[in-house]
């Protein structure tokens, strides 16, 4: 870890003014879980952190018209322990839990949860966003960026590290560019899916809002991040509409404690007597963003929830899956995740019935 | 008088007895002190700079931008690389000691390496990437059995490499003053850790003072004071300020050990009844870049007529292997029970039967009977089990069940014990061994008060300092034969010369007398007696201090400590064949393990065995990156331990009483964790009908098995 200049203000209007507008000056901190990590690993090493614990206006879960205004620094425990939340969004519910850390959920934001940073291993190791620097010739080495060892200048390759190397965790959507983590957010398929809203404080107080859909973006460039933020907003709330809709999500992940999911499939559709309408599927941790499938939601509606159905839609959402060399295993998946989930939204069993 | 071997069943008051770890309060409330908790004043932090790549020379190494760093104190540099190559990842360049452990990681970075790039190699699943000089071992002869065979079944089969994965990292604090050198390291091998430490700080091995009160796991990657033990003396001399260097994660899991992996092509015959008569072997795989040792295979069936083994070592640019908890034998267990279980499937037999049938095979045939009919018992084979992938599914979720055998040697190492009986009728032993978390204080706290009729609590244990007699470190299953009989040998030796005193008292000879339940009393006449600290308080101001030693040759012939066991596990799993995923419902472990001195303390080694393999089985691998030589994994994130919600039941048999007793002490250390990987792969084996090669059974493994897609990961 550097050092660094740390700031907490008590507005957000101070928050805003203490960034920069280029990333990686100042960096947000808010439970930290990411942050810290990045730090330590020289990630990032940022010039100021600027600290939201000290803006109230920005924790809490109230009922604003027909929805719910949820604070960015809110936990993932509050969100968890919040019955509003518990009674219309128990996708939220179960993918909040699903993080399965006390730790994490306890100091974790919902803020944070949605701007955390990919977990791709050669990002995390130095490689860059995209895992395409590496050192390929003989030249004096000082260190600045690599994370685990001693810090390399790294070249640019003009391959990929990913595409060439151990991809087994990475996309197996929306990969044909340079980018080809995934979306590290649990919460951010499902907000997705519920039409949220983000809502952003920039610089001079203004705030501007974006859908949810459009709030996650696959940057171009290994500078760019991975979501709508300009360095000098911070996401400040997400409001989502209660629509009576149900909702469900189902996560794949190898171990019970805290682990990352291979994939997730966050369902949501209207059911009036035993008829499907308004269906949507969301997926995560198969591509660069949350990755919403309408064409397999479609194939749901007008239809009453079975196993048939529902493992029809799991084969409809892979369409159009691209696998890397070492991660073919996640189509399956997926196809799993999304029955799995359609399931559940539909109150059929666990969801694991064949 | 009382001898000191050991005592018969129904004379015994505390061995064998489920008694609660002397220091569980100690930790459970933080108050135990490990290495990595040693906080000494005006101390400083130092951090290591590690070469990025697997292999490439150091030209040279620029420590001045650390040095003018404020808070810096000491700065390091290994000059004996200059113009040589670093051979993998994570080797140690430079090293930097500062006033703060921030400043010290901001130092590292600061520090200007330049490499020469080489061109490196880290893959070890394939054998043609082998350049040793191959091993091979024939007895009998395969090639004209295996046309004999009524069956020939040929497999594949591999675990990669893993770390020991220590939760405390390696590492010590080293102080340096006034010509002594102090350490607290990490270590299962306090007596003999200091070994040549002092020579580059040139301070002799008799003003070297070591300590580990409590430590954090070894597993066998903890008996020596390593590169980072030498650079922290050096650090400490040049500042005169003591020294933390502790191992980061990162470098933890990338230089501090590993258990080589093994793949192997497998070709076994065996008859319609199920004997097997030809095992051929081809096994390849990696420790690093040291040599290979081929594991044993056939593991345990060792009496089987035709064998022939072939070993090819794979030089890699890793991090070098150590000992890891049983070397070898996960290995050669997991390849040989795979192979067999494939064997038992082909011929459609009730695998149980299968292997009952082929104990015939190994050194102790009606031993590994025996624990295989308990562990059938204890998991409810008989209701469980069917053939492989003839269970009746529950929807997706399929159940099968799983078994393995493995052997250990255990005996123990040589030892000296002083026990000292006090005036006041306290006790006390000091003893230069060490608990690595597994009740080597409990174990000698049982001893001591056995022998002396005493509670436990009456005992003052003191371990862990290098000042105390000499004991050998924890390798190899050896410390609990090795202490044991040392202090049994000090307390015997320490209670008859109190015997000595207080026969006159009681006016009695000394050997008709006996020291039990607080009081000292002739074995004839019970009331004949006197309390315990009376009888101490008739020694004046003299305690009694014995020494006893553990020589092992002669400890085995005297029957305080043998040596080769057996053990039986069995697994029930459950595989969800849509997501690959395993759960782990239930595990059984039967083991023999000769007279068992701490009951409870022994079963908590075998559940700490079978959740070690429970994780090896499912979730551990070092993951290293072809192209730039890197673990991508080195981190517990990725590199994954089970938590407690992935562990399932377990059930722990020791095998206890006639038959078994009358051995003596043996290590238990190892032999449980050798069967975990095997077991429940072959549970998930019988689970869905095909088997599924490699370790760890993740879904990237299982899914392409299931489903026969191509690629997948090794």
């Amino acid at each position: 870890m550097k050092s660094f200049e740390y700031a907490a203000p008590k507005t957000l209007e101070e928050a805003t003014g203490l960034l920069s507008d280029r990333w990686g000056e100042a960096e947000i901190l808010a439970g930290g879980t990411d942050l810290i990590t990045s730090l330590k690993q020289q990630l990032t090493s940022p010039k100021r952190v600027v600290s939201l614990k000290n803006i109230g206006d920005l924790k809490g879960i109230e009922s604003k018209g027909k929805g719910l205004h949820i604070g960015a620094t809110t936990t993932l425990a509050e969100l968890i322990a919040n019955s509003s939340v518990q009674q219309n969004f128990p996708a939220l519910i179960t993918a909040a839990k699903n993080i399965a850390s006390p730790q994490l959920i306890n100091m974790g934001t919902v803020g944070g949860e949605l701007c955390q940073r990919p977990r791709c291993w050669y990002y995390r190791n130095g490689f860059g966003l995209f895992g395409s620097k590496m050192e390929t010739s003989t030249k004096l080495v000082e260190g600045t960026e690599n994370a685990r060892v001693n810090a390399v200048a790294t070249t640019k390759t003009s391959t990929s590290l990913v595409r060439d190397g151990d991809n087994r965790y990475h996309a197996i959507f929306g990969n044909n560019g340079p980018a080809l983590f995934v979306s590290p957010s649990s919460l951010g398929p499902v907000f997705v899916l519920l039409g949220a809203t983000m809502i952003i404080a920039g610089a001079k107080g203004q705030t501007r809002e974006v859908p949810a859909a459009k709030f996650f973006q696959t940057p171009k460039s290994e500078a760019d991040r991975e979501t709508a933020l300009k360095p000098n907003e911070i996401l400040t709330a997400i409001e989502v509409p209660i629509t009576g809709l149900k909702n469900a999500v189902y996560e794949i992940r190898h171990r019970q404690v805290i682990d990352w999911p291979y994939v997730t499939a966050a369902v949501a559709f209207a059911q009036k007597g035993a008829s499907i309408s308004d269906a949507a599927i969301v997926l995560g941790h198969v591509a660069p963003t949350p990755w919403p499938v309408p064409s397999a939601a479609k194939l749901l509606n007008g239809t009453r929830i079975d196993n048939a159905v529902a493992m029809k839609c799991g084969d409809a959402a892979v369409q159009g899956a691209k696998p890397l060399s070492k991660n073919e295993y996640k189509i399956q998946l997926v196809k799993v995740a999304v029955k799995r989930a359609i399931l559940a939204a539909g109150g059929i069993g666990k969801g694991v019935e064949g | 008088m009382p001898t000191a071997n050991w005592p018969p069943a129904e004379k015994r008051s505390l061995i064998g007895k489920r008694i609660d770890r002397i220091d569980g309060p100690l930790k459970t409330t933080g108050t135990a002190k490990y290495s990595f908790d040693v906080n000494r004043p005006n101390m400083l932090w130092a951090k290591l700079v590690v070469s990025p790549f697997a292999k490439a020379e150091v030209v040279s190494i620029d420590l001045e931008p650390a040095n003018s760093l404020r808070g810096v104190k000491a700065t390091w540099k290994d000059d004996a690389l200059l113009g040589k190559e670093v051979q993998y990842a994570g080797q140690i360049v430079a090293a930097v000691a500062a006033e703060t452990e921030e400043i010290a990681n901001e130092a590292i970075h600061r520090i200007k390496v330049e490499y020469k790039l080489s061109e490196h190699q880290v893959i070890d699943t394939n054998p043609e990437l082998s350049k040793d000089k191959p091993s091979d071992r024939e007895t009998g002869k395969v090639d004209e059995a295996f046309p004999q065979a009524d069956v020939v079944v040929n497999g594949q089969y591999g675990l990669p490499v893993i770390a020991h994965c220590c939760l405390e990292s390696h590492g010590q604090v080293t102080e340096v003053r006034d010509g002594e050198l102090y350490v607290w390291p990490s270590t299962q091998n306090v007596s003999k850790y200091s070994d040549r430490l002092g020579e580059s700080v040139d301070i002799p091995q008799n003003k070297i003072h070591v300590e580990c009160q409590h430590m954090g796991g070894g597993f066998g990657s903890k008996f020596n004071f390593d590169k980072w033990g030498t650079i922290g003396a050096l650090l400490s001399k040049q500042t005169g300020r003591p020294v933390k260097l502790l191992l980061d994660r990162d470098i933890e899991l990338m230089i501090a050990g590993n258990r080589p992996s093994a793949y192997a092509k497998m070709k076994v015959g065996a008859k319609k009844d199920g004997t097997v008569t030809a095992v051929q072997a081809e096994v390849w795989g990696t420790g690093g870049t040291q040599g290979y040792n081929a594991p044993p295979i056939p593991y345990v069936f060792t009496k089987i007529p035709n064998t022939s083994l072939t070993g090819k070592g794979i030089r890699t640019n890793r991090g070098g292997q150590r000992a890891w908890r049983a070397p070898n034998h996960p290995q050669g267990c997991y390849i040989t029970m795979s192979a067999f279980s494939d064997v038992a499937a082909a011929l459609k037999m009730d695998e149980l039967e299968f292997f009952l049938h082929n104990a015939q095979f190994t050194d102790r045939p009606e031993v590994y009977r025996e624990e295989l009919k308990i562990a059938a018992d204890l998991i409810g084979y008989k209701q469980k089990a069917h053939l492989r992938g003839e269970g009746k599914a529950d929807g997706p979720i399929k159940r099968g069940i799983g078994m393995s055998m493995h052997t250990w040697g255990g005996r123990g190492h040589p030892s000296e014990c002083d026990v000292t009986i006090n005036p006041d009728g306290s006790v006390e032993t000091k003893i230069g061994t060490q608990d690595l978390g597994v009740g080597t204080r409990t174990a000698l706290a049982i001893v001591i008060g056995e022998t002396l009729g005493l509670p436990v609590e009456a005992i003052q244990v003191n371990i862990g300092k290098s000042e105390y007699p000499t004991s050998g470190g924890s390798g190899g299953s050896t410390t609990i034969g090795g202490i044991s009989t040392s202090s049994r040998l000090a307390a015997t030796d320490a209670l008859n010369a109190l015997l000595e005193v207080v026969s006159k008292k009681l006016n009695v000879e000394p050997d008709k007398l006996e020291a039990s339940g607080g009081v000292i009393r002739e074995i004839d006449k019970p009331d004949n007696k006197i309390a315990w600290k009376e009888a101490c308080a008739m020694l004046g101001p003299n305690p009694i201090t014995k020494r006893g030693q553990c020589v092992p040759g002669k400890a085995v012939t005297e029957h305080f400590i043998d040596a080769n066991v057996g053990g039986v596990q069995m697994a029930d799993v459950s595989v969800d064949t849509e997501t690959g995923i395993v759960t782990v419902n239930e595990m059984v472990a039967v083991q023999d393990i000769g007279l068992v001195i701490s009951l409870k303390t022994a079963e908590s080694q075998v559940y700490g065995a079978l959740i070690m393999g429970i994780t090896y089985a499912l979730f551990e691998e070092c993951v290293y990156d072809a192209k730039t030589g890197r673990m991508l994994n080195p981190d517990m994130e990725f590199y994954r331990l089970a938590g407690i919600k992935d562990i399932g039941q377990l059930k722990v048999h020791l095998m206890t009483g006639k038959g078994y007793d009358e051995r003596g002490v043996i290590g238990l250390g190892e032999p449980p964790v050798i069967s975990p990987g095997a077991a429940i792969a072959n549970a998930v084996a019988n689970a869905c009908g095909v088997r599924v090669p490699y370790l760890p059974l993740t879904p990237d493994r299982v899914i392409p098995v299931l489903l026969q897609q191509k690629g997948g990961i090794v």
